[in-house]
């Protein structure tokens, strides 16, 4: 980027700006999508899924394959409450089977 | 190749199919397609935007294949609540989540079984005997996700919840009357298996 001119803006103090007003609070506390173990799912499979709907690399899906494969479960993501059971949905679509909850440590 | 999937140069895989393995594949298919139910456009042909704001159910299903495919999204299989009203709340917020999602998760899982039949049929029309079938991308995650489908309804009718019930099924004696669906249930697998690695980035 070269010099530029530009002009400075003249006015740019608001008094409150629309986004404060409509703000939603976001919540303390995160919601997270679990993946469960179950006999049937290949690992093979599992490990494709989280590649292709999360786009992580083989080996972040893999490791989360085989928790989910020796622990049991895994938490595959977090965020807001639509997003994860935006995942969870996706998790179903893919035949995975997967709950959402809030992250009470 | 029998019984697996080999990547096709520039996307897409194939796999060689015989008359029987195909009839199998096919009325498995259908009959999850059945299992699946026709969507809600048919309950309501009149109105076409009904359709869109049609809700789905609340209800998890009784039957146990579809309650596999469609499972509670917010009860935890290994945390019971801890109170009732925790449990309240979770059965809510299951059927809440049930109703803004089954329908549209069961279009995704019939699509899926619907485009297999679909290139079985043209297939089949190709000709007698062997039969190569060859997917395009798009075909094969289809296919991918149908073949899961179909194990793990096989998987539930066989009452596989286990790596143990697993194992016993593999060792059934040849005259037990679960063995074809156990070979059908192995040999999907194989398809299944072969058919990632084609699809693996």
């Amino acid at each position: 980027m070269g010099l530029v001119t530009a002009a400075a803006p003249i006015e740019i103090e608001k008094t409150e700006s629309a986004e404060e007003v409509f703000a939603v609070p976001e919540p303390d506390v995160p919601w997270v999508t679990i993946v469960h173990n179950d006999p049937v799912n290949l690992m093979s499979y599992v490990t494709y899924v989280f590649q292709t709907y999360f786009g992580y690399s083989k080996d972040k899906a893999t490791k989360l394959m085989l928790d989910v494969h020796h622990k049991g479960r895994a938490v595959v993501s977090s965020g807001s409450r639509e997003e994860m059971e935006r995942d969870v949905q996706a998790m179903h679509g893919y035949g995975l089977w997967a709950t959402l909850q809030q992250d009470r440590k | 190749m029998p019984g697996h999937f080999e990547p096709l140069p520039g996307g897409g895989a194939a796999v060689a199919l015989d008359d029987v393995e195909i009839s199998i594949i096919r009325s498995l298919a259908v009959q999850l397609l059945e299992l699946i139910g026709p969507g809600p456009a048919e309950d309501a042909p009149a109105d076409p935007l009904a359709e869109l704001f049609a809700e789905g159910p609340s209800e998890p299903p009784s039957d146990p294949v579809l309650k596999r495919l469609f499972p509670d999204a917010y009860t935890d299989p290994e945390q019971a609540p801890a109170t009732e009203r925790e449990a309240a709340e979770r059965r809510d917020h299951s059927a809440e989540f049930r109703r803004y999602t089954e329908n549209d998760l069961r279009a995704g899982k019939r699509e899926n079984a619907l485009a297999v039949i679909r290139t079985l049929d043209e297939l089949s029309s190709g000709g007698g005997g062997a039969a190569v079938l060859k997917l395009s991308p798009e075909e094969s995650r289809s296919w991918l996700g149908a073949l899961n489908d179909l194990r793990l309804a096989i998987a539930a009718r066989l009452d596989i919840t286990d790596e143990d019930d697993a194992d016993v099924l593999y060792a059934l004696p040849d005259e037990d009357p679960r063995k074809p669906m156990v070979m059908a249930y192995l040999w999907l697998g194989g398809l299944q298996e072969t058919l990632v690695s084609t699809l693996l980035p």
